[in-house]
């Protein structure tokens, strides 16, 4: 047995052509010579063609496959083309892909471009429209039921509650505790750096005092919980889903908005105060050291500074706004849960989606504080 | 313990095999033989460690002692490039179907065909039709993607993509299951028509005491931790072990003892 690429000759016997094949016929010597089959059957149309395949040494489904379609691609109807000279065992696989040749599709159809852009633009359109009406039935559904259980409070779920408020909140102290403290130091050198230039080292005090207590405080740590605890909701909520658990608590009685979402939203709107109070006093911390030992202020006069200059204001400022972001990231975050269908990348969007919309919506809801306080001089 | 007809050529031999998970012992001094151009059945109950064979034998899974011989190789001694010749000549299908969800029905039966064999192009979009004919797909199944796709059609799709190399061995994980009594049927029937044709030799995990029937030549029991009987099935049946007794001669067993009878 020679271990011989696939080949062929073309005879011209009497007006037959006839093809000779020989070789090894297998897949992986086929890509040298298909082009050259195929433009070889384009001149074969109407022909009649008789393929000697005794020379073929070994053959699998993809030579036999070729060898039909070259046959088949003469188009002669009159039985008079046929393969001779095939082994028993190679009779046997042309037998068996003959009915298999009909090509299949290989991707789906794909309309024009622009058309297809015009179609996903209108899609996401009217999805928007749909999901942002389902996000309102789902705040609404979620004060329906915080009303509900206020009139029973039987019906709350303790245990859960506090199960969350560990979960979500206690245990992200620690990372979020560390980059509130960076974060303050960040800012105390940023302030130092150019405040010295107009020998104004001292507004380092307000510079940090301020803008840690209305913003950076809050936000961050909003932002950070909804990374880590918003997308933790939907990643439980939506596995659940997929194993049916939803369905199995309907149907066993058990409303999912009250054991599955309040006590997450319960949790996430009580904790996320007390995390950013404590993110507050870190980025304090972190900008009092820096300008104790980066600067010439020291500690004594850091905090001197700060109770004459830093209003209570700018410390309510930016703790009232917690409840409002931990809500929008807890119901969020059970929103998308539930929204989860079927299979395993769904959950996948649906966390990523979890995350987005909630940072955005938290950044939103803080600009529109932000005007607000200017209104009211606050 | 019987090891089948030994004139035959061993496609698999897995000798003394031991496998576990943190000091949990799955199988020990497992001895099992495939040969040549057969369907051998591997049955046994939940937690016998049927896929953890079949994932010991593919290279999913290195054993903590014996060996596993596939084409007289040891696929775990062997190095990169023979490895890959081995993995060339045997195709598997998974217990879900495995197809990768990024691709339709046809990229994934040409992966591997670009991948081993460098062919692109239209040569391999007719190779690909070629396999989802020959499993019994429609040819506009080639262009769903695997989340389109019923339980029956997805697992025809991976046998598709498991035969996309003309493999001289092919691995099924309980092909079967999940599947309703007449795409199940359809499919045993399959399996036997590609063997029969293609001439090859089958590994399959499974619990379908039809399929056992329809389709299998051997048997492999799996309990206790390694193979306590294995032959033909007639041979296996009358085995004396009191999970064969109650495999075989339960009510679904005496069921499909009958439907073969018909």
């Amino acid at each position: 047995m020679t271990d011989s690429a696939a080949c062929f000759d073309i005879d011209l016997e009497g007006g037959v052509l006839k093809m000779v094949a020989a070789g090894d016929w297998r897949a992986r010597f086929l890509k040298q010579i298909d082009a050259r089959l195929r433009d070889f059957s384009d001149d074969t149309l109407g022909r009649e063609l008789i393929i000697d395949m005794s020379k073929v040494d070994r053959l699998d489904t993809a030579g036999a496959m070729v060898l039909q379609r070259t046959l088949l691609a003469c188009g002669d109807r009159t039985e008079k083309s046929k393969i001779i000279g095939a082994s028993e065992a190679h009779a046997a696989l042309l037998e068996q892909v003959v009915d298999h040749l009909a090509p299949c599709h290989v991707q789906p159809l794909h309309p024009n471009a622009f058309k297809a852009m015009l179609d996903r633009l209108g899609r996401g359109v009217a999805e928007a429209y749909e999901a942002a009406l389902e996000l309102m039935s789902f705040v609404g559904e979620t004060l329906a039921t915080v009303w509900r259980v206020f009139t029973r409070p039987s019906h709350f779920r303790w245990t859960s509650t506090v199960h969350h408020m560990e979960e979500a909140g206690l245990n992200s102290i620690p990372i979020v505790g560390l980059m509130s403290f960076l974060i303050g130091a960040v800012v105390a050198f940023m302030g130092a750096k150019i405040l010295r230039l107009f020998n104004a080292d001292i507004f380092t005090v307000e510079l940090v005092g301020i803008s840690v207590l209305r913003e950076f405080g809050v936000l961050l740590t909003a932002i950070l919980i909804a990374g880590r605890s918003g997308s933790a909701f939907t990643a439980q909520i939506g596995s659940m889903k997929i194993r049916e658990e939803i369905d199995a608590m309907r149907v066993l009685g058990l409303d999912p908005m009250e054991v599955l979402v309040l006590p997450r939203v319960f949790a996430l709107v009580l904790m996320l105060p007390v995390i950013a109070f404590i993110a507050d006093i870190l980025g304090l911390v972190g900008g009092a050291l820096v300008a104790a030992f980066a600067m010439d202020i020291s500690l004594a006069l850091f905090m001197s500074r700060f109770v004459e200059t830093i209003v209570t204001n700018h410390f309510w400022a930016g703790l009232i706004k917690a409840p409002f972001f931990a809500f929008v990231i807890a119901v969020i975050g059970c929103f998308q849960g539930m929204e989860v269908e079927g299979s395993a990348e769904s959950l996948g969007q649906r966390t990523t989606l979890s995350v987005v919309q909630a940072l955005f919506l938290v950044i939103v809801i803080d600009a529109f504080f932000a005007m607000f306080y200017l209104e009211i001089d606050f | 313990m019987s090891t089948g007809n030994d004139n035959t050529e061993h496609i698999i031999e897995v000798r003394s095999l031991r496998t576990q998970f943190d000091g949990f012992i799955v199988h020990d001094n497992l001895d099992l033989d495939v040969c040549k151009r057969e369907i051998l059945g591997v049955v046994g109950g939940s937690g016998s460690g049927k896929s953890v064979l079949m994932r010991a034998i593919i290279g999913l899974k290195r054993p903590s002692a014996g060996t596993v011989c596939v084409f007289g190789q040891n696929f775990y001694d062997a190095d990169e490039d023979e490895r890959l010749s081995i993995e060339r000549r045997w195709g598997v299908l998974f217990q879900g179907g495995a197809l990768f969800s990024s691709l339709t029905v046809a990229q994934n039966i040409m992966a591997p065909i670009r991948e081993h064999l460098g062919i692109e192009g239209d040569l391999a979009k007719d190779m690909a039709a070629l396999k989802i004919s020959m499993v019994g797909l429609p040819a506009e199944a080639g262009a769903n993607y695997p989340a389109e796709l019923s339980g029956g059609m997805r697992k025809r799709a991976g046998l598709a993509r498991a035969l996309a190399l003309d493999p001289e061995l092919v691995f099924l994980d309980e092909p079967t299951a999940g599947l309703d009594p007449i795409g199940a049927a359809k499919f045993d029937e399959l399996i036997v028509n590609l063997k029969e044709s293609l001439g090859l030799t089958v590994f399959m995990v499974t619990h379908d005491l039809d399929t056992l029937h329809a389709a299998c030549d051997r048997v492999a029991v799996l309990a206790e931790k390694h193979v306590i009987a294995c032959g033909s099935l007639d041979e296996v049946r009358r085995a004396d072990h009191p999970w064969i007794q109650e495999y075989f001669a339960g009510p679904r067993g005496r069921a499909a003892l009958a439907a073969k009878a018909v």
